[in-house]
């Protein structure tokens, strides 16, 4: 391998650059320019990115249409979870309900989430969705394990979707 | 009614307009004193208060350059920032390192900002033009010797910062100070000169006798082009800006002379470094844009005179700080020979011209500099646009063994 070689056409400095005047005119004359082109910045509390239709957020549980808890803890979340940040207690729910399970304990620690939307993947109910939700702050790693309330708040309803058990 | 109550505070505030004055025989008097003093005090403040202003508007004009917006959140459009940092300053510990000379190293701010503030003394701000239209200019301190002043005390600053660099006791530092010393020899030499033919055409060395003549002559930059802009270009490099901030430059020497320093003893730095930004600014425009005259607008009232200065100065303060976003630094050497090998020179040749002329009294030998200066400015704007193609080289006509190019 030979290294290839492109011949680059160079000016000869002239008295006149070599002056540097007329090239520091041009680059005063552009800087001046410059000042009154629109700005880059985004003033961030007040400005907000718009995220992408797929951003991976916050994971958050979601109700249906009816107002349902559609997650029916079978755990395949908690156990394909990599950091193991999904933490779920099951239980039995009374006659009359379209399902036979639910969640009595959903957490999901968020100081240990990465953000890698395999819960999403896995849910076969379509309970769980990754949101466009990106600021998590908190002043104590307690206030950072959000609980099923929380996440149900945050994800609200999604009626797109499976609807399997609608007609039961 | 209406007389007195028009003429009793009109001559209240004239008895108190004479207490100020001096005696009726031009001695001095104990108002004329105390007046001097709170106009000192004025004029000081409003030079610490500007200072403090050109941190923000360096740092908002930089960022509009670069196409961000830059600090705008304390206060309206981020005014009130220099307070925000002041009290910064104030309330970070004041660290003097043990390896330090604590005498001289306590010593060397003071000694900078000092000089750069008493040059205000000698500067013109504004006058009264009476009907022959015969300017007075009015000063703190109306000194015969103004020119004289302004470079002897000029030079003093450079010691502050050489003091300090040496003080630190410091590899950079040191470097620093050592630069700074050297670039202000180069560089007053070819100030001292510039402002030469000033004097030479004015006939005087009172700062307020050079607004007077440029009033009823003219500006001086139309006679003397070039040694506005070897003045403009050596007042950059004595307050150490970029092109030529080589004491500082803190991308090699860390800051330079004032690494060691910090809390209020580096911002006293700060301030001397932006408060001799307005003293160049305000010596430009008195010595070669007729200070606070503007083509007889100046003969409303004084006051207009005030806004005239100040809006010269403030252009010039701009452009400072817009040459420091545009032009990166200057090598040593590229510096070194600037001032001696090109500035020196020819502004030797030029105070030749300017003095063989006043002598045989020759005007128009006066504006040859600047026509021959015009001209070859527009023989360069053609020269650029003539054919730019021709000033490549030729590629190679085959590319070189083994190249695909």
């Amino acid at each position: 391998m030979t290294a290839t070689v492109k011949p680059v056409r160079r000016r000869k400095a002239t008295f006149i650059d070599r002056l540097y005047l007329p090239a520091i005119f041009k680059g005063l004359s552009i800087t001046f320019k410059r000042m009154f082109k629109p700005k880059v910045t985004m003033q961030y509390p007040e400005e907000t990115w718009t995220v992408g239709e797929r951003y991976r957020g916050v994971p958050v549980l979601v109700k249906d249409d009816e107002g349902r808890e559609k997650c029916v803890a079978c755990s395949l979340c908690e156990y394909v979870c990599p950091p193991k940040a999904i933490y779920i207690v099951g239980q039995e729910l009374e006659e009359g309900n379209k399902v036979e399970r639910g969640p009595a304990v959903f957490d999901i620690n968020m100081l240990r989430c990465i953000y890698c939307g395999l819960c999403e993947e896995a849910c076969p109910e379509e309970a769980i969705f990754m949101s466009k939700q990106y600021t998590v702050s908190g002043a104590t790693r307690e206030e950072l394990v959000f609980n099923k309330d929380k996440l149900y708040e945050l994800g609200g309803v999604r009626s797109k979707g499976v609807k399997k058990w609608k007609d039961k | 009614m209406m007389d007195l109550l028009t003429i009793v505070p009109a001559a209240f505030l004239a008895s108190i307009w004479d207490w100020f004055a001096l005696a009726e025989d031009g001695s001095v008097t104990f108002g004329w004193a105390l007046g001097r003093l709170l106009l000192l005090l004025l004029i000081v403040h409003i030079i610490l208060i500007l200072s403090a202003l050109m941190v923000w508007a360096e740092r908002r004009v930089s960022a509009w350059m670069q196409d961000r917006l830059g600090p705008n959140r304390v206060g309206p459009e981020g005014l009130l920032q220099p307070l925000a940092d002041l009290g910064k300053f104030m309330f970070k510990e004041d660290v003097i390192p043990k390896h330090v000379n604590k005498w001289m190293y306590t010593l060397a701010p003071a000694i900078t900002v000092v000089p750069a503030m008493i040059m205000f003394a000698v500067i013109p701000y504004t006058g009264t033009v009476d009907e022959e239209g015969v300017a007075t200019s009015w000063q703190i301190a109306n000194l015969d010797i103004g020119a004289l002043y302004v470079l002897a005390v000029a030079g003093l600053g450079v010691y502050g910062i050489t003091l300090g660099g040496w003080a630190s006791n410091s590899k950079y530092s040191l470097l620093g100070g050592v630069r700074a010393s050297a670039q202000m020899i180069s560089y007053e030499l070819s100030l001292g000169l510039a402002i030469v033919p000033v004097i030479l055409m004015t006939g005087s060395l009172n700062l307020g006798d050079m607004v007077n003549w440029q009033s009823q002559n003219g500006w001086l930059i139309l006679t003397q082009p070039l040694a506005f802009f070897v003045f403009l270009t050596s007042s950059y490099a004595e307050t150490n800006r970029l092109p030529f901030d080589m004491p500082e430059s803190e991308t090699e020497l860390v800051a330079g002379y004032h690494t060691e320093y910090s809390s209020m003893k580096f911002a006293l730095f700060f301030m001397a470094e932006y408060t001799a930004m307005a003293v160049g600014a305000a010596l430009a425009v008195t010595l070669f844009l007729g200070g606070w005259t503007f083509f007889g607008l100046e003969k409303i009232h004084w006051t207009v005179g005030v806004l005239i200065f100040s809006v010269k100065v403030l252009f010039f303060m701009f452009a400072f700080i817009w040459v420091r976003w545009t032009i990166p630094r200057f090598r040593y050497d590229q510096l070194m020979r600037l001032g001696w090998a090109i500035f020196l020179p020819l502004m030797l040749v030029n105070i030749m011209m300017t003095a063989g002329a006043l002598a045989l009294g020759w005007s128009w030998l006066l504006w040859i500099l600047p026509v021959a200066l015009l001209g070859t400015a527009f023989f360069v704007a053609w020269l650029g646009w003539k054919r730019d193609e021709d000033r490549y080289q030729p590629l190679p006509t085959s590319p070189p063994a083994g190249g695909e190019a």
